[in-house]
Formats: C-alpha cells, sequence, structure tokens
C-alpha cells in the first residue's frame, strides 16, 4: 500500500519560507507528478516527503502512519536522485543489492532479487561493472534498480531524466511508466518538464513559490486551469494571454486563449495582423503574429501553411476554449 | 591534443628546469658516493686515499647501523599511524557543524606550521619535562608518578612529537576529501538505511583511499629523514634514526667516509621503501 497524506505541510530554512501550507492526498498506485518553474520548492517537498528534510510543521502520513519524525529508511520509500547518487566503489550488483543488505536479507535472497530487477532492466551484462563504466542510461537504469529491490511503498522521483539526452529522456519515460503500470506501486515524480508532466501523470500538483497551485488530471489542468499561473504553465506554446477592451468585452481582466484553439481563416476574421515570424516543425506550423486588436499572438497553423513574415492575415479564436481571468489572476467560470 | 609540435616546443621550454634540478641533485649526490670510497677522516686532513669499500662494511657490520634502522621503521610506521588514524578521526570530527568550527580547524592546523626544533624544544622542556613539565602536572594532579619521558621512552617521545607535527597535515588533506563526498550519495545511504558505522566503512572509506594513499607517500618521504626532532631532545643515542647515525659518523666521529657511505646506504633503503610503496599504491592512485 501506498496512500500519502500531507497535512498543513510547512517548511522553512531559518526565516525563508519555501513550502507555506501544502496539504495533499495522494492515492494507492497513482502516478503523481510535481510540476512548477524552477526553486519554486518541488524538490524540497519530495525530500520532506522522504525524511531527508524535517518538517517545521504540519504532519505526513503513509497509509494512515503518522511518520513526521520517523527517519527516511523506515518509511518505506525508495528515491531516485537526480544525479542518480550511485556509489562509485561499488559494483552495479552491490550498488542494487546495499539497502537489502542494510535491511540484514540473507546473501542469496538479495542475489535473486538484484538478479531480478537487473532482469527487468536489462543490466545483467553490467552487473560486475563499476558505475563510471557505464553510460548515462545505464546508470539511471541502476539508480531505478536500487529504488526497485526493496519494493517501497511509493517510488520518489527527483527530476531522474533531466541529465539525459532528448531521445534517451523520452525512452526512459516510456519505461518508468511501463514500470508504474507493472509494478502498480505509488509514484511520485518531480520535473520541470510540462511534456513530461503531462504525458506521464495520473495527476499533476501545480507548484507556484511554494503553493499548491492546482491538482488535476492532465486534461482538467489543460481544459480547466483555475489560475493564470497553471494556463501560462501548461500546454506548449504557451497560452496566449489578452487584457485590454477584447478581454473587458469577455468581462474579463485577462482573456486566455490557446494557440492550438486560433483559426488562420480567409477573409476578415475577427482579429487582423501580420505575421512577425515563423516556426516550421513539419506536422505544425507556430505563427507569431501582431495583430491589431490583441497585441503579439501565437497561432498553430497546420505543417503545409506557406505564410511569409510580413504577410497579413486574419484570425478566429474558438469562442468556447477562451479562459476567462479576473484581476487577482483566478478563473472565471 | 598536443600535436607533434607543441610537444616539442614543451620539452624545450621545461629543459632549463629540469636540468638546473637534476644538477641541484647529482652533485651532491656524485660528491658522496666519491666521498663514500675514501678513507676521509677529519682528524687526519690531507691523508685521503681510496680504500674501495671498506667504508660500506664497516657501516653495515656496526650494531649502530640495525639498530638506527630499526629506529627508523619505527618513527615512520608508529607515525604513519597515528597522522592517517588520528586524522581521519578529526577529519571527521572537522566535518561536523560544530561550534566555532572554523576556529578550531585553525588550531588544528597550526602544528603543521610549527618549526620543527622549536617544537621539539617545546616538547622537551615544557610539555614533557619530568618536573616542571603539562604532562608531569597531569600525571601528577591524576596521582600517579610523572613519567621521565627522554629518560625512560626516547623513542615513543619523539614519535609523539613528529605526530603532533604531522596530524594536521593528515586531517588537513583528509578533511578536504571529506567534504567533496557527494551530499547526494549521503542521502542515498541515508535512504538505505545505513548505520554510521557501515557507511563509514562502506562509503567514506573507500573514497579516502586515494588521499590517504597520498599522506602516507608524502610522509614517508618526510618521516625518513626526521633529525631535528632527535637532535634537538638528545635522544639520538637511543633513539636515533639513520639521518642521526650519518650525522654521528661525521661530525662527531669526524669520518667523512663512513658517514657518507651510511648517507647512500639510506638513500638505496629510501628507495626501496618507496619502490615497495609505489608498487603498493599505484593501484589506488589509478583507480
Ligand atoms: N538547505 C537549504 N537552505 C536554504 N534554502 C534552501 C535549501 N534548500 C532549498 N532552498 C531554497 O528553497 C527553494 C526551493 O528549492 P527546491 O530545491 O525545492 O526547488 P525546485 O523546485 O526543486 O527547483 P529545481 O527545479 O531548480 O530543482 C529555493 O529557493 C532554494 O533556494
Ligand atoms: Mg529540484
Amino acid at each position: 500500500m501506498g496512500n500519502i497524506t500531507l497535512k498543513n505541510v510547512r517548511k522553512a530554512f531559518g526565516d525563508a519560507v519555501i513550502i507555506p501550507d501544502a496539504s495533499l492526498d495522494i492515492r494507492n498506485g497513482e502516478f503523481v507528478v510535481f510540476v512548477g518553474p524552477s526553486g519554486c520548492g518541488k524538490s524540497t517537498l519530495l525530500r520532506l516527503i522522504a525524511g531527508l528534510e524535517d518538517l517545521t510543521s504540519g504532519q505526513i502520513f503513509i497509509d494512515g502512519k503518522d511518520v513526521s519524525d520517523i527517519p527516511p529508511a523506515q518509511r518505506g520509500l525508495s528515491m531516485v536522485f537526480q544525479s542518480y547518487a550511485l556509489y562509485p566503489h561499488m559494483s552495479v550488483r552491490n550498488n542494487i543489492g546495499f539497502g537489502l543488505k542494510m535491511a540484514g536479507l540473507p546473501k542469496d535472497e538479495i542475489d535473486a532479487k538484484v538478479a531480478k530487477a537487473a532482469a527487468t532492466l536489462n543490466l545483467t551484462d553490467y552487473l560486475e561493472r563499476k558505475p563510471r563504466q557505464l553510460s548515462g542510461g545505464q546508470r539511471q537504469r541502476v539508480a531505478i534498480g536500487r529504488a526497485i529491490v526493496r519494493q517501497p511503498k511509493a517510488f520518489l522521483f527527483d527530476e531522474p531524466l533531466s541529465n539525459l539526452d532528448a531521445a534517451l529522456r523520452v525512452n526512459m519515460r516510456v519505461e518508468i511508466m511501463q514500470l508504474h503500470q507493472d509494478l502498480g506501486t505509488t509514484m511520485i515524480y518531480v520535473t520541470h518538464d510540462q511534456v513530461e508532466a503531462m504525458t506521464m501523470a495520473n495527476r499533476i500538483v501545480v507548484l507556484n513559490k511554494g503553493n499548491i497551485e492546482q491538482v488535476g488530471s492532465p486534461l482538467e489542468l489543460y481544459n480547466k486551469p483555475d489560475s493564470l499561473f497553471v494556463a501560462g504553465f501548461i500546454g506548449s506554446p504557451k497560452m496566449n494571454f489578452i487584457t485590454g477592451p477584447v478581454a473587458a468585452a469577455h468581462k474579463a481582466a485577462t482573456l486566455g486563449i490557446r494557440p492550438e484553439h486560433i483559426n488562420v481563416v480567409k477573409g476578415k476574421g475577427e482579429w487582423q495582423g501580420t505575421i512577425h515570424f515563423a516556426e516550421h516543425l513539419g506536422a505544425d506550423s507556430f505563427l507569431h503574429v501582431d495583430t491589431v486588436q490583441a497585441g503579439r499572438l501565437t497561432v498553430r497553423a497546420p505543417g503545409d501553411f506557406e505564410g511569409r513574415p510580413g504577410e497579413a492575415i486574419a484570425l478566429k479564436p474558438e469562442t468556447v476554449r477562451m479562459h476567462r481571468f479576473d484581476e487577482k489572476g483566478l478563473a472565471i467560470r | 591534443m598536443a600535436t607533434q609540435h607543441t610537444r616539442s616546443l614543451g620539452r624545450i621550454a621545461v629543459a632549463p628546469s629540469v636540468i638546473a634540478l637534476f644538477l641541484w641533485m647529482i652533485v651532491p649526490l656524485g660528491m658522496t658516493i666519491y666521498f663514500s670510497f675514501l678513507r676521509y677522516n677529519l682528524l687526519d686532513p690531507g691523508n685521503e686515499s681510496f680504500i674501495g669499500l671498506i667504508n660500506y662494511q664497516y657501516f653495515l657490520t656496526d650494531p649502530a647501523f640495525l639498530k638506527a634502522l630499526g629506529n627508523s621503521l619505527k618513527i615512520v610506521g608508529s607515525v604513519l599511524a597515528i597522522s592517517v588514524i588520528g586524522g581521519t578521526l578529526l577529519a571527521l570530527l572537522l566535518d561536523q557543524a560544530i561550534y566555532g568550527r572554523n576556529f578550531v580547524r585553525l588550531m588544528v592546523i597550526a602544528p603543521f606550521f610549527v618549526m620543527p626544533t622549536v617544537s621539539a624544544l617545546v616538547w622537551k622542556n615544557m610539555m614533557m619535562h619530568p618536573v616542571s613539565g603539562l604532562l608531569a602536572w597531569l600525571t601528577t594532579r591524576l596521582g600517579f608518578e610523572p613519567i621521565d619521558w627522554f629518560a625512560h621512552y626516547p623513542l615513543a617521545a619523539v614519535v609523539i612529537i613528529v605526530a603532533w607535527q604531522w596530524l594536521p597535515f593528515a586531517t588537513l588533506i583528509l578533511l578536504t576529501a571529506l567534504q567533496s563526498m557527494d551530499e547526494e550519495q549521503k542521502e542515498a545511504a541515508e535512504m538505505d538505511g545505513t548505520p554510521p558505522l557501515s557507511y563509514f566503512r562502506h562509503m567514506v572509506l573507500p573514497h579516502l583511499a586515494r588521499p590517504i594513499t597520498v599522506v602516507v607517500l608524502i610522509e614517508t618521504i618526510f618521516l625518513l629523514n626526521v633529525f631535528a626532532e632527535i637532535y634537538v631532545t638528545g635522544s639520538g643515542g637511543r633513539a636515533g634514526n639513520m639521518p642521526y647515525l650519518v650525522y654521528f659518523q661525521g661530525l662527531l666521529n669526524f669520518d667523512v667516509g663512513g658517514a657518507s657511505a651510511g648517507g647512500i646506504i639510506a638513500v638505496i633503503l629510501a628507495n626501496i621503501v618507496a619502490f615497495f610503496l609505489m608498487r603498493m599504491i599505484g593501484k589506488n592512485l589509478e583507480g
């Protein structure tokens, strides 16, 4: 089982309050992603759950048991670090088995578990190597192997893929999701990459300056952002924000519309402008358009769109897909 | 990276200093070798004559030689043991966030900057003096007889003085190494539930293997040459090592030929020690 509950968790380093007041319920078997800009306290929150940092106040429960004062090893969680944090002087075999050895398991049992984990992660051929003789992706797998042999109640990942190149990152992303499917264990995953968050998560927790802005499934966050911050953070390219008369016409302080919900039309359209420049990605083209009514907007057009910079263009937003926000940046529904 | 051209340029550029260093070493060594084959006594100047290996034969069969060799090894071994073990413990202590850590660190490093002659005098007259020394005062306060270190345990006294000087060096190097330990690795070990002793054995010690090797190598070279601490405290009679024996032959027996032979033997022995050290330790440095 791996239900994790945070209750009014607060963390301050000296005078600096990093997490003011966070409450969160994570259900058994969920894949939860913490996402937010750099420095917003994602790692800190994860480390609080792991027990690597002490709470300033509040409580953390695992399966209903208050673990706030219990040392990390006894919380039954495994962590995969951003730098992998492998033990450099030990072979892959000993790296994976070390936690079990410290837990006092008999040797043959450790060997069996290590062999099984290594087989799952395609590491069998590398068991006798030292970490420095492995590639980045293999090291990452060893770090995951070290986490899975302990059969934890939940896995904690702190930006585990950020040191890998783009192609490998996609592979490992799939492997981690596969692992989640096979094991069915709760996973908490920290990233500042919103694509990772959208593709992997059952639920996303968006953090802003230590506050939990919104919790929800990827599509909930995409379709119904509670605030300007979430609206701007989820989705790529970023949502367009329009202020002034256009927003006022819709009775909002700020009007949000995603690039994929603005259509290029023949004729007059609703907004007119000129193409400032165009990014052609093959499948899509992203146009940066200077409009008369709404200022600079990003628009998604089909891949075969042939507009050139300087050309005039007419746009029509999908009105039902517009998001309205008040002066405080909260959604008006 | 280096092309043929830059490499030969590099060689030419370092040549003057290499040649100067080589001469610096080879001239005194050559003269010592030359003297070691002569009958050359300061009480009988002008009568030097070539006598082959006689000086070596006398030096090697002198009972004082084995004793000096033994003392040399005892000093090197004991001081190495004390400074490496003590240095590791002190470094572990200083790596903690203790109150006034910077000041404590400075104090721990301080003995390294004291001249050997000065520290020998201070230890002999202020610390280990059987009547007015601090240690005597302490032992008396505790109700024991004060120890007359230089009368009864001259070798131990010399070892203590030398260790006091070299402990800071080992501490400094090992502390630097400890501070470079990976923070996340420490936390990974914490998540794995590693008790402190296992953490020390499986993570810290392997991490320290290399710096310990460096400490052992450097200290061995210097400890084979300990002289001031023995000379100044007047413990040469019983705690004299190889350098002291050479001094004794040359300047107390006025036998320059014999002293030179002793010097050459000391050089050869030091090289043997260095050879085995490198063999033993080379592996560590590669890894
Ligand atoms: N030990 C510490 N002492 C003081 N401040 C800290 C400490 N650890 C973290 N902080 C501060 O807490 C804030 C949040 O840090 P945290 O590492 O949780 O950010 P993050 O969301 O993980 O960012 P990133 O995406 O860059 O990893 C930062 O402003 C950081 O400076
Ligand atoms: Mg972080």
